[in-house]
């Protein structure tokens, strides 16, 4: 427990990583490298950042960027309850690039594996090579469609993933495409955190640049113990957990 | 005579209700979108990923049969080659329908020609299948050319215009015409050979790379996906020929059956050791990833596809109709076999595709978010059926047609001779 106050004692954790994130935006961006690090024994898995993502992508029904797996180890009384938070990992070597036949997405030059929305054929193939279950599917569904008497503003409000300014249509993308977490490109290049960062309430979640050996996130990892999720698997993940 | 009438009346209703089923299908389908589907975000390929794989495992299957007589000169062969080579291009052309209805964007499809990744097995498959789909459509017009030229020359009539179109302008009936369409043929089957075994083999491999799902990641798969393609074409080729060979009753009728039952009985026997080492092996293993999905093959819901259809009709029946004396010398009982394989390997796909992806990537990943698209189970919806249905009364319909008008009939040795 020795290493946690580290942590907590910091200034304001928020503030540090918007310069660190000041920081990294002003350098060239194929010398930055976005990376996240959660530590699991501050998440006390309420889904804020799931909900967060959610308004911030105006993700539709069965669409998530991240999610948080509970589970339960144990049995009653001697039981606990582990959270584990789920955004996609933005693997060094994604196994979801490589089998795209159209090359609709790749590793952009600050580390992201982003999705070119009007190139996704929507074979799904990159879902099944995903070891992380981090894709999923616009299907074409809504939360208010049929059960209300209207669709509700904040499922036809435009979006700006990857900067570019959407209002999700039946028929069109990015309905029919596969969609995944980008670390909310579209808000780093802002100067923003990613939304799920902002809105943790357990302060679980960090980012920031990798690549700097002052950012909050290169300290966290040189002074906690932190692992990568199906690391056996080679695909080098960039998100890290602190346990 | 009065049977046959019957039999094709029956066969032309199934094929119009399968096709007024796969108009429901298809409304949907374009109206809706992917809404109506039940693939979901873990299992995310279902009742038409299948489908495509056992129609282009026929196809391939089919074509490899047909090189046996075009490029290996096994003559036995020979009556059923262009039947084969027929079967190869419908099939083929059902798989490609079934794939392209289950694209989340199907006007985009162009792509994967366009702005190709060639490390990724998908555009390698599409290449590889677009290519063996434009040989197999030569191969299959100089084969056929004399034919179509006679056909348009003594035919009236539709049937006649039909010839005249497809022979193309070309007159030539000589004996050295014959001789310069065959050597065509073989140059073009030769090259086809190994593309049909590269472009199956890559279907097997599209699977068998992804790392992610244990229960596909292996080599064997690609292997694995050839002898099933041989198994089910050669069952598919040996029911046609029982049944609509010319000369039934002939000797050399029941002779070529009795061969083609033979042929069948070695790759089922194949197949049942690949099946074996696949399962055996995995389940020997013990990892989760590997296991689940075949416990879920062999116990779950569904179990009775891989008991009564992979195994019972894929391998028993055909086995002991094939080996028994009896029934061996059976015409009627090879066809038997042949379309007990070619029902069973539906499962066998089905069984390919989908319980491997019903192992959730993370434990505990399904009940993260509330989504009736994040589930385990999958049962295809209507939509996927009734489109389904609609794919293979379209297959139907175009097989009877093509084979009443063009020249794809088996044939009698001495025809084959003339
Ligand atoms: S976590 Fe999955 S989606 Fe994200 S980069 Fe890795 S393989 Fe691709
Ligand atoms: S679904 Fe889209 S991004 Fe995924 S592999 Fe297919 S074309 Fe590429």
């Amino acid at each position: 427990m020795a290493f946690i106050p580290a942590v907590s004692q910091m200034e304001n954790a928020n503030v540090r990583m918007m310069e660190d994130l000041e920081r990294a935006v002003q350098k060239p961006p194929e010398e930055r490298r976005w990376g996240m690090v959660i530590d699991l024994t501050k998440c006390v898995a309420c889904d804020a950042c799931t909900v967060s993502c959610k308004a911030e992508n105006k993700t539709p029904p069965g669409v998530n960027y991240t999610l948080v797996i509970k589970e339960e180890v144990g049995e009653y009384p001697n039981v606990r309850a582990t959270f584990l938070p789920r955004p996609c990992m933005q693997c060094e070597n994604p196994p979801c690039v490589e089998v795209c036949p159209v090359g609709a997405t790749w590793k952009d030059v600050e580390g992201i594996v982003v999705i070119d929305y009007d190139v996704c054929i929507g074979c799904r193939y990159c879902i099944t090579a995903c070891p992380y279950g981090a894709r999923t599917f616009d299907f074409g569904d809504w939360y208010t469609k049929g059960n209300t008497p209207m669709l509700a503003p904040y499922e036809t409000a435009p979006t700006f993933e990857y900067g570019e300014e959407r209002v999700r249509e039946d028929e069109v993308s990015p309905i029919g495409n596969v969609r995944k977490c980008n670390f909310c490109i579209q808000r780093l290049h802002e100067g923003l955190l990613p939304a799920c960062i902002n809105d943790c309430i357990g302060r679980a979640r960090y980012f920031g640049d990798l690549n700097d050996p002052e950012s909050l996130v290169s300290e966290l990892l040189r002074e906690r113990y932190s692992f990568k999720l199906k690391e056996e698997l080679g695909t080098s993940p960039k998100v890290f957990y602190l346990s | 005579m009065k049977n046959s009438k019957l039999g094709m009346a029956a066969y032309w209703a199934v094929v119009i209700i399968s096709l007024v089923i796969g108009g429901y299908g298809l409304y949907w389908r374009l109206t809706t979108g992917h809404i109506l589907a039940n693939y979901g975000q873990l299992i995310t390929w279902g009742l038409w990923v299948a489908m495509y794989i056992y129609f282009i495992g026929l196809s391939a299957g089919a074509f490899l049969i047909s090189a046996l007589v075009f490029v290996f000169h096994v003559e036995r062969f020979r009556p059923i080659a262009r039947l084969a080579l027929f079967t190869a291009l419908i099939s083929l052309l059902m798989a490609l329908l079934f794939i392209w209805f289950d694209l989340g964007h199907m006007g985009r499809f162009y792509e994967v020609y366009s702005r190709p990744n060639f490390r990724s097995m998908m555009a390698w498959m599409v290449w590889l299948y677009t290519a063996y789909f434009v040989l197999l459509i030569f191969e299959f017009w100089f084969e056929s050319r004399q034919d179509f030229v006679r056909c348009g020359q003594e035919k009236g009539g539709f049937n006649g215009f039909i010839c005249r179109v497809l022979a193309l302008g070309s007159k030539n009936t000589e004996p050295e015409g014959r001789e310069r369409d065959e050597r065509v043929v073989r140059v073009l089957g030769a090259i086809g050979l190994p593309l049909a075994i590269m472009f199956h083999g890559g279907v097997g491999a599209l699977f068998g790379v992804v790392a992610a799902r244990p229960a596909w990641h292996g080599g064997l798969f690609p292997l694995l996906f050839l002898v099933a393609a041989l198994v089910s074409g050669g069952g598919l080729l040996m029911a046609l020929y029982a049944w609509l060979a010319p000369n039934k009753g002939s000797e050399e009728y029941k002779s070529l059956l009795s061969d083609m039952g033979r042929l069948v009985l070695a790759l089922v026997l194949l197949d049942v050791i690949f099946t074996f080492a696949e399962y055996s092996i995995a389940l020997y293993g013990g990892v989760p990833g590997d296991v689940l999905p075949l416990i879920e093959i062999m116990s779950g819901p569904f179990w009775w596809v891989f008991w009564i259809g992979q195994i019972g009709l894929g391998m028993v029946v055909p086995i002991i109709l094939l080996s028994w004396k009896r029934t061996s010398s059976s015409t009627f009982w090879v066809g038997i076999a042949g379309m007990s394989i070619v029902l069973a390997f539906v499962g066998v796909r089905l069984n390919i595709v989908i319980p491997p992806l019903s192992v959730p990537e993370l434990q505990g990943l399904v009940n993260a978010v509330p989504s009736p698209r994040m589930t385990t189970q999958y049962i295809p919806s209507m939509m996927e059926w009734a489109l389904g249905i609609g794919i293979v009364g379209l297959g139907l319909a175009l097989f009877a047609i093509g084979y009443n008008l063009l020249p794809v009939k088996p044939r009698g040795d001495k025809e084959v001779m003339s």
